[in-house]
């Protein structure tokens, strides 16, 4: 009996690990693909699509790739630019109002963390039409501070920061600094900020690759081709100008794909925690 | 003496806080305010800078509520959403069993992980178009594949035909997020108080028993957050019907973001009807986050809870003077 219970047991594993080895190839395999492919003459996809080989054909669909409309460095150089700019402002913007909620008892705290809450799951999207009518009226359509300033007001990052700070942050240290002399704002970004590293770190992360990802803002407030970000020059991927030439199609998604290949297994271990952790981020 | 001191503390609750406030009341406040507004006027065309408010007020809200895109969108984005989520939580629910049993022992599961959450952090954009390429026609390489394998006869045109565009976007939305959720319900059972899953385990439960008696209801937060979130973010879906197959065949794959953004952005601008569309949306979201706000200040008290019985331990036993806790 325990024997025979054992060896189900066992076959029962079996099957787990199948599963999941088969989820794991379902997640890679279309990436496998894209990345073959890049490598792939037109002709050679349209006779198959998939292959197991790489070929020889990375240089000429590159050629084929920026000979379009577009150039990519430029789109990448944009992206980085609006995704620092608002990883850094949401980043240090929420420590601030986080330890504002935490640090001190004033009259309106609980009021406005309630409002912080209230507010976290509204998406930008649903106020788009007013967010467009109002940058064109004051001339900020093709610029990117409107992409990067609306990030000093992160809900959901605030709400993670003072999580982490009511679990971690011991005030006594607040108070050590201030028998010390120190000023308040000093105190912050001295003494705060660094414990708030690991905190700040995983936060990072999330912002950064959501802020790399966005399309629908940039798509409405970004008509300039200078300013493309990344996720717009992919959409024209999508347009005439590339209707026949897959390789190059393939080969411009590999791109935009390769430096969050690159970022995501480096951090996995910090990325994977942070989801974990968070809970937030829909 | 002390007191004043205190007291003289507290503007930097408010000044510290400023920023956030002016941030989020210029672009975020005020443009929710706006939208709403332009939903009552007359704003549409290129370059149009005048804005009246309608006779009827209401008219664009009722064109758009008697828009048979508009309908349709809505149900497309109901049905998108719902054939992506229920999968995507049961089996969500079923890998957390395996990997959270104390008898299975699943080994490389920070692996799995790993690569099951993988495609949710590679732009939407390009997943989209990747699968647009992937289910092209006659010869992308799933059809290379589905004919070699000898399970169609010939190639299939995938995206000529509505059902199947709505099932591939509701499968990439599966598959991006179905990893995320296990994360997410994993850390939910870690938290958990080991002790209840001894006790079961001492009292002959099996695993089964032990999963729905003891891990689901105490999941039951974590299920509804993750279940109002998913519905909110499934609300907005743009980027991939927009590019895997722009909200053809037939608007099969029209979802109310690619509607809004198509009746302002792509050669109508009606800012006024998308305006209207969106407050309508931006309604049936509000309520959905006055959910995630209930359970979210939940957490958050039973956390100050937690915080304040630390204190009054440490109080207890002398650690801090009296004047300290109080603030």
């Amino acid at each position: 009996m325990k024997k025979s219970n054992s060896v189900g047991r066992s076959a029962f594993r079996v099957f787990i690990y199948a599963f999941c080895i088969f989820l794991a190839i379902l997640s890679l395999f279309p990436f496998v693909v894209m990345f073959i492919n890049a490598t792939r003459s037109t002709f050679e996809i349209q006779q198959s699509g998939v292959s197991l080989l790489p070929s020889s054909y990375l240089a000429s669909n590159y050629a084929v790739f920026t000979g379009k409309t577009f150039d990519p460095l430029k789109g990448f150089y944009n992206s980085a630019i609006i995704s620092t700019g608002s990883t850094a402002l949401a980043i240090y913007f929420s420590v601030l109002t986080a330890y504002a909620v935490v640090a001190y008892s004033w009259k309106m705290r609980q009021a406005f963390f309630s409002m912080i809450l209230a507010v976290m799951m509204i998406p930008a999207q649903v106020t788009s039409i007013g967010f467009y009518q109002f940058m064109y009226r004051i001339g900020m359509t093709n610029n990117f501070l409107a992409l990067i300033l609306p990030s000093i007001a992160a809900p959901a990052t605030v709400f993670f920061m003072r999580q982490y700070m009511l679990a971690s942050l011991p005030l006594e240290l607040v108070d050590a600094a201030r028998i010390d002399g120190s000023g308040e704002f000093s105190t912050f970004n001295r003494i705060i900020l660094p414990i708030m590293k690991p905190a700040i770190a995983t936060q990072a992360i999330f912002t950064f690759v959501a802020s790399w990802n966005n399309l629908f803002l940039p798509l409405i407030l970004l008509t300039n081709n200078d300013k493309y970000t990344l996720p717009i020059m992919v959409s024209l991927l999508r347009g005439d100008i590339y209707r026949t030439e897959y390789g190059a199609v393939y080969l411009g998604l590999a791109l935009t794909v390769l430096p969050l290949f690159i970022i995501y297994f480096a951090l996995s271990k910090y990325i994977i925690a942070g989801v974990a952790l968070g809970g937030v981020k829909g | 003496m002390k007191k004043r001191k205190h007291l003289s503390y507290a503007k930097y609750g408010y000044i510290f806080s400023i920023p956030f406030i002016a941030a989020f009341i210029i672009f975020s406040l005020y443009p929710t305010v706006y939208t709403a507004f332009i939903g009552f006027t007359d704003l549409k065309g290129l370059l149009k800078t005048s804005i009246n408010v309608l006779q009827d007020p209401f008219a664009n809200f009722r064109l758009i509520l008697n828009n048979a895109s508009f309908k349709l969108s809505l149900v497309n984005t109901l049905k998108i959403w719902m054939i992506n989520f229920i999968p995507q939580i049961l089996l969500a629910l079923i890998l957390t069993a395996w990997f959270t049993s104390n008898h299975n022992k699943i080994k490389g599961q920070g692996f799995f992980k790993v690569v099951f959450y993988m495609p949710n952090i590679i732009t939407a954009a390009t997943i989209a178009i990747l699968f647009n390429v992937l289910f092209g026609y006659p010869m992308g390489p799933i059809n290379d594949v589905l004919v070699k394998a000898g399970i169609f006869a010939q190639p299939y045109y995938f995206l000529t035909d509505k059902s199947a565009s709505q099932l591939i976007i509701a499968f990439i939305q599966f598959w991006m997020w179905y990893g995320y959720t296990m994360i997410i319900l994993v850390s939910g059972v870690l938290g958990i108080n080991p002790e209840i899953f001894e006790a079961a385990d001492i009292d002959g439960a099996s695993d089964v028993q032990t999963f729905l008696y003891i891990t689901l209801p105490n999941l039951r937060t974590i299920l509804l957050f993750v279940l109002i979130t998913s519905m909110i973010g499934g609300l907005n879906m743009f980027d991939i019907p927009k590019l895997f197959n722009l909200g053809m065949p037939g608007n099969a794959t029209l979802t109310t973001s690619l509607f809004i953004y198509n009746q302002a952005f792509s050669g109508s601008y009606l800012y006024n009807r998308a305006a209207a569309a969106s407050m309508i949306m931006f309604v049936i979201i509000a309520f959905l986050s006055i959910g995630v706000f209930l359970l979210m200040r939940d957490k958050a008290e039973v956390l100050e809870k937690k915080e304040a019985r630390k204190l009054a331990r440490q109080i207890k036993r002398g650690e801090l003077h009296k004047e300290e806790a109080v603030k």
